[in-house]
């Protein structure tokens, strides 16, 4: 275990650093003159090179990049053009939204799926189970945001039971934030929650063919016991696999429902950055999403060698 | 060792495949679903009820009626006409999105494949960073830097691609290596990149058959929400994606024309996921058993 530990947080400080390399030649280096392009064609060529000292881009590119990792580990990300405040504290108040809202949705997919996933196994082939796949096949199908669409259509339109969007905030207490994070959380979660019901139908098909289970069922334990206590922990492995790679889908949906819900999110603060040519809020953040999806990865393989300890170094 | 079952595209070839195939459910339902796709998007080039481009204010937000079928949006324009030449753009980004992922990535996974070692851990770490930025992501770089347009939302979608296909190419093809008939190949002196053109590549088509339907549909996907946000097809081309941003401003005054833009990529994505689910049972019988 110690060595996997080891191996794999070295992958994941290398894959760190690739992904910021990346990050750095796209957004630093493709662009060519950064201050140019903040300005505008029609800058004149003096308050150009002012603005391009005053953003270090007369260093040397790997300066550039030094200073910047520098600034990643200390928390020192610079100062956001547009907004004119540091982007640390831009980031943190827009993570205050997409964090819970990210959570949310992840537990709204994790108890519809493993619902419709197992509720599905236990009728294998039957009208139900049929039914059920044929909804998830639908799911998987629809953009999330046509979906958060039609979420507000009924809803918001038709119901008046919930706000179109915008976020009042955590200062009405946790009730009301819930409530305006409810119905984007249920755009994401619906769309991979019906990608992991079918990972959880297959996976809890493939361990009900186990003899344990045919020995848990001869001692009397029922078959709501055996499914739910038995076959779905041993299912485990495929489902928290999909569950990892579906968390970086669920951040990048976030980018896309922010802006159908007008939340003041890190998704809306990319979006808005984008439009005004803020490059150094774009970096970031984006680092920031890439270093999330890289670690969420990392935890759901040290979550393996936990649930199956016959996973070792050799495996990664 | 991988011990990854590749089927051969060779079935394709094989008397009785179309006979199944057309019992199968999955892939006819996708199948004729894929075809409307495709249909809608070539009969748009000779034919479409109404311009989509030309505005008619006096006759906007119109319901559907027997003039305009799915009615008309804020500006007047036919909604049947938009949806037709939209279907252009999803088709259009499908094609050249997953035409890059493939030909790079399946490259890069041959690559990978017959030389091992270094180029094989070097292709498969670089398959690594690439996956940390999922398409919505590197379009947002894309964009950033180049601005918002079709042709850096495809660039964006495709390159995320490559990755994928590198992944499944070089397991598949990994499996391939090990094979006898491999070995006797090398016996008779022949070299890696013909053992790869002659013998990987083709045995190993199927599994990329499968991954194109299923990229096909990730892409138009991606399209749809790029172009909702603005970042990918541009005005005045229509696309599905931006008909439904269009249409969410309008909800409270024509409901309806947030539907159906919805409907249209829900069911090409529909036609494509089941097409991929029936070409996988009817290539992989061994998997269709297990199933």
């Amino acid at each position: 275990m110690g060595l996997f530990l080891l191996k794999r947080t070295l992958t994941l400080i290398g894959t760190l650093i690739g992904a910021s390399v990346i990050v750095f030649l796209v957004l630093e280096i493709l662009p060519g003159n950064a201050a140019q392009m903040l300005m505008g064609p029609d800058a004149s060529p003096d308050a150009v090179a002012a603005l391009a000292t005053k953003l270090g881009l007369d260093q040397p590119a790997w300066t550039r990049y030094w200073h910047w990792i520098g600034g990643l580990l200390t928390g020192n990300l610079g100062d956001s053009y547009a907004y004119g405040s540091p982007v640390l504290e831009l980031i943190l108040e827009r993570l205050a939204l997409t964090v819970p809202l990210a959570v949310l949705a992840m537990t709204l997919t994790t108890v519809l799926a493993l619902i419709v996933g197992v509720t599905a196994a236990a009728r294998h082939n039957k009208m139900g189970d049929v039914g059920l796949m044929g909804m998830t096949q639908v799911g998987i199908a629809i953009p999330n945001f046509w979906f958060a669409i039609l979420l507000i259509l009924l809803f918001s339109v038709k119901l008046q039971w919930f706000s179109a969007g915008g976020f009042d905030g955590w200062g009405e207490g946790v009730l009301g934030g819930v409530k305006s994070l409810l119905l984007p959380a249920l755009s994401l979660a619906v769309v991979q929650a019906a990608i992991l019901a079918r990972i959880t139908r297959s996976a809890v098909l493939e361990v009900m063919r186990e003899d344990f289970v045919r020995t848990a069922r001869a001692k009397g334990v029922s078959q709501r016991a055996v499914l739910w206590l038995h076959v779905l922990r041993n299912a485990m492995i495929p489902v928290i696999t999909v569950m990892g790679m579906q968390f970086s889908e669920l951040l990048a949906g976030t980018i896309v429902i922010e802006n159908v819900f007008y939340l003041p999110g890190l998704g809306r603060l990319i979006f808005q950055a984008i439009s005004n040519r803020d490059l150094v809020v774009v970096r970031n953040c984006v680092m920031l999403l890439a270093a999330l999806v890289v670690i969420v990865n990392f935890v759901v393989d040290v979550l393996y060698a936990v649930i199956d300890p016959r996973i070792k170094a050799s495996d990664i | 060792m991988s011990t990854l079952a590749v089927p051969s595209a060779a079935a394709l070839k094989v008397p009785g495949f179309w006979r199944r195939a057309l019992q199968h459910r999955s892939f006819v339902i996708g199948g004729v679903l894929a075809l409307l796709l495709l249909m809608a998007a070539l009969v748009s080039f000779v034919w479409t009820p109404w311009s989509p481009y030309d505005m008619d204010m006096a006759n906007k937000m119109q319901a559907p009626s027997a003039a305009h079928w799915l009615g008309t949006d804020a500006f007047g324009r036919d909604v049947a006409s938009l949806l037709l030449v939209g279907a252009r753009a999803s088709i259009l980004v499908g094609v050249i999105a997953v035409g890059i992922g493939l030909v790079a990535g399946t490259a890069l996974g041959l690559l990978a494949a017959a030389r091992r070692g270094w180029v094989e851990e070097a292709i498969m770490r670089f398959a690594d960073f690439s996956l940390a930025f999922p398409a919505i992501l590197s379009a947002i770089m894309m964009t950033a830097v180049f601005g918002a347009g079709i042709v850096n939302a495809i660039v964006a979608i495709g390159i995320y691609n490559i990755p994928t296909f590198a992944r499944i190419t070089r397991a598949s093809a990994n499996a391939i290596w090990s094979r006898e008939y491999i070995a006797a190949a090398r016996a008779c002196g022949k070299g890696s990149f013909s053992i790869t053109m002659q013998h990987v590549l083709p045995n190993i088509s199927a599994v990329l058959i499968v991954q194109i339907t299923i990229r096909f549909a990730i892409a138009i996907l991606a399209e749809a929400a790029l172009s909702y946000l603005g970042l990918g097809t541009q005005p005045p081309q229509p696309s599905w994606g931006r008909m439904l941003s269009e249409a969410q401003t309008l909800m409270f005054q024509q409901p309806l024309l947030a539907v159906f833009p919805g409907m249209a990529i829900a069911l090409a994505v529909l036609g494509l996921n089941l097409l991929g689910d029936g070409l996988r049972d009817l290539l992989d019988p061994r998997l269709a058993r297990a199933r």
